[in-house]
């Protein structure tokens, strides 16, 4: 599904997001840049605090009033950034739709579902009636795969299962046809079996619409099974970015390697998971150079605590911020 | 998305778990009513107030006497047949004075409750939600009405503006704004770093659509718990305004001039006519209090069924 050629739907430069604390400025993503084209699904990885969060925040201009943007958001050839809060609200929900993690708590606990599905239609076009709005409320419960849609429409979140509240998240996120659906870690409160229906529900959606998917997560085995592309972030910063299937098979980043060996796999019988050693350092004592040196087992203090990497170019499609990827990949290989 | 997209395409989808039988299927106004009406001290409540306001602003009909018919050949009078409550020492029929009076203090405390209410909501939600600076002026002003003694202010004001019932009003809800400004702001504040208020800004929603549609609506139960406290804390107020002489002025009467002037009788046979006006405000704010108690769980949505 992946379309290279087409522009972006969203391209992203050197985006930096700064928080100002009582303990001095914190930087919370570092000079992040990547592409998002149309129909494509990219696949946002990291631990919690890697910026992830923060990133899609200031993509979608909802910062917290003491954090900044640098860099530059192109959305649809807008700049994101640049815009006021009355044309960054035309975008929200509109041409950019968030689906978030926890539905229940995203959810109004005082509003039907259905009123809120029809009022994420109604906030962008107010012209529709009453009845219409209905219509096409009970139309989009349908689409994500809510059985009797039309009894479910009245009811409250409380009174519907994980999945089905999780559903109507997305119903809201594709109520105006989105060109980007930024999805935060949509499955990860759900059961596996719930996880897939929801996961398809998505692709399914954007098999029909053309949106680009952007789904965060701390899951690899999600990316695994949608995302057409990756992004690894640690520390703020883009570690590794590749398409999928070259990731899980040839990451280029030790920490990428790190992740995967922390995973289990029901196809080799492990002793027992790696795990990395140490905890991602606080964002206020990042160390010098490569922000994954200090846990790494392949940094040369020399150069890991003194360069700070670019992303390097593996291949055509597959990039990594380790100096020493040429040499890592001659010993591993 | 098109047309064609509107159809179903989940139709190939893996079979979805069984859900669970819709879990009712009554409008929620009615579950609403079915929670209060199973409130007993709240339907108690709702009852003696109707009552009360039945028989108070009915009271041109309902009064044996007409409002300030005096008698003074009859005079002070015990309860009997014809005057149930007795009388008072200028031959007033206490039991018709106790209505109209109660005209007077009912409409003071409802019409107290709602303005302050109103007035308290706006101004702490604006205070919760914008936050900042804004926040900071609106609570040291809250802070200052606080501090202020409650009575002063009212002699002070009354003494100016005339202790007409409408000024009584004003000054009664300026003095009462403060309280529900202060609830309101403090949850606002928590509800506005829930993740739902974060939702309507992600689809697009403005701050005033947000404060409206999303914030206040989970403020009900608060908000009709504080009108009842209102209400009855406007009765008392004023009670005490009036039984002080700076309030209702007689020939107008209301509970707490009532009080004011039977507490001239303590010592003498008619001594009981303290507890009659005391007797109304007290069942007045606990049949109010009640009825907020019931309006609170009535509108939780998570409560029983």
């Amino acid at each position: 599904m992946m379309s290279t050629d087409a522009s972006p739907v969203l391209s992203v430069r050197d985006l930096t997001v700064t928080y100002r604390t009582d303990s001095g400025p914190v930087t919370a993503v570092e000079r992040l840049s990547f592409d998002v084209a149309p129909g494509e699904t990219l696949g946002i990885v990291g631990e919690s605090g890697s910026g992830k969060s923060a990133a899609t925040m200031a993509i979608m201009g909802l910062l917290p009033r003491n954090a900044t943007a640098r860099g530059s958001v192109l959305f649809g050839g807008r700049e994101l950034l640049d815009l006021s809060d009355r044309e960054l609200r035309a975008v929200r929900g509109n041409r950019i739709a968030v689906v978030f993690q926890d539905a229940l708590a995203a959810l109004n606990p005082m509003m039907t579902i259905g009123g809120q599905v029809a009022e994420a239609v109604s906030v962008h076009d107010a012209s529709q009636g009453r009845r219409a709005l209905r219509e096409r409320t009970v139309d989009l419960l349908d689409l994500v795969g809510i059985a009797s849609p039309r009894d479910r429409v009245d009811q409250y979140p409380h009174e519907l299962s994980g999945g089905m509240r999780q559903r109507v998240m997305i119903a809201m996120g594709i109520a105006n046809d989105p060109a980007l659906l930024i999805a935060d870690e949509p499955t990860t409160a759900l059961d596996v079996t719930v996880q897939a229906q929801v996961l398809d529900v998505i692709e399914r959606v954007q098999d029909r619409t053309d949106t680009a998917v952007l789904l965060i997560t701390h899951d690899l085995g999600v990316v695994a099974g949608i995302a057409d592309r990756v992004m690894v972030m640690y520390c703020g910063r883009k570690l590794e970015e590749s398409p999928v299937d070259a990731l899980f098979h040839h990451p280029a980043h030790p920490y990428t390697t790190g992740l995967l060996g922390a995973l289990p796999r029901i196809d080799r019988r492990a002793a027992r998971l790696v795990q990395i050693p140490g905890q991602p350092p606080l964002p206020t004592e990042r160390p010098t150079g490569c922000p994954f040196q200090p846990r790494c087992a392949h940094a040369v203090p020399a150069v890991c605590g003194e360069v700070d990497p670019a992303p390097l170019a593996v291949d055509t499609t597959h990039t990594t911020a380790c100096v020493r990827f040429h040499e890592i990949e001659s010993v591993t290989r | 998305m098109t047309d064609s997209a509107a159809a179903r395409i989940v139709d190939s989808a893996p079979p979805t778990a069984p859900s669970p039988a819709p879990a009712r299927d009554k409008p929620r106004h009615r579950i609403v009513l079915e929670r209060f009406l199973r409130h007993r001290p709240a339907v108690v409540g709702l009852l003696i107030l109707t009552a009360l306001a039945i028989s108070c602003f009915g009271a041109s009909w309902i009064a044996p006497f007409p409002h300030n018919r005096q008698d003074l050949l009859l005079g002070a009078q015990q309860p009997s047949s014809a005057h149930w409550l007795g009388t008072d020492s200028l031959g007033r029929d206490y039991l018709s004075e106790l209505l109209f009076a109660g005209r007077v203090s009912l409409a003071i405390g409802i019409c107290v409750a709602l303005l302050s209410t109103v007035v308290g909501t706006a101004v702490g939600a604006i205070a919760g939600f914008v936050g900042g600076w804004a926040d900071e002026v609106i609570m040291r002003v809250t802070d200052l009405f606080l501090i202020v003694p409650a009575i002063a202010v009212l002699a002070v004001a009354l003494e100016s503006l005339g202790p007409s019932p409408v000024t009584i009003v004003l000054v009664l809800a300026a003095l009462g704004w403060t309280m529900i400004a202060r609830v309101v702001r403090a949850q606002v504040l928590t509800l506005r770093n829930k993740e739902f208020i974060q939702a309507a800004r992600v689809i697009g929603a403005s701050n005033p659509r947000i404060v409206v549609r999303h914030l206040l609506p989970n403020l009900t139960g608060v908000i009709a718990v504080n009108v009842s406290l209102a209400v009855a804390s406007a009765i008392i107020l004023e009670s005490t305004t009036s039984f002080l002489g700076f309030g209702i002025q007689p020939p107008q009467s209301s509970w707490g001039n009532m009080l004011s002037q039977a507490a001239g009788l303590i010592g003498t046979s008619q001594a009981y006519l303290l507890y009659v006006p005391g007797l109304a405000i007290l069942i007045t704010v606990l049949a109010v209090n009640f009825v907020g108690d019931g309006l609170r769980d009535a509108f939780d949505p998570q409560g029983r069924q």
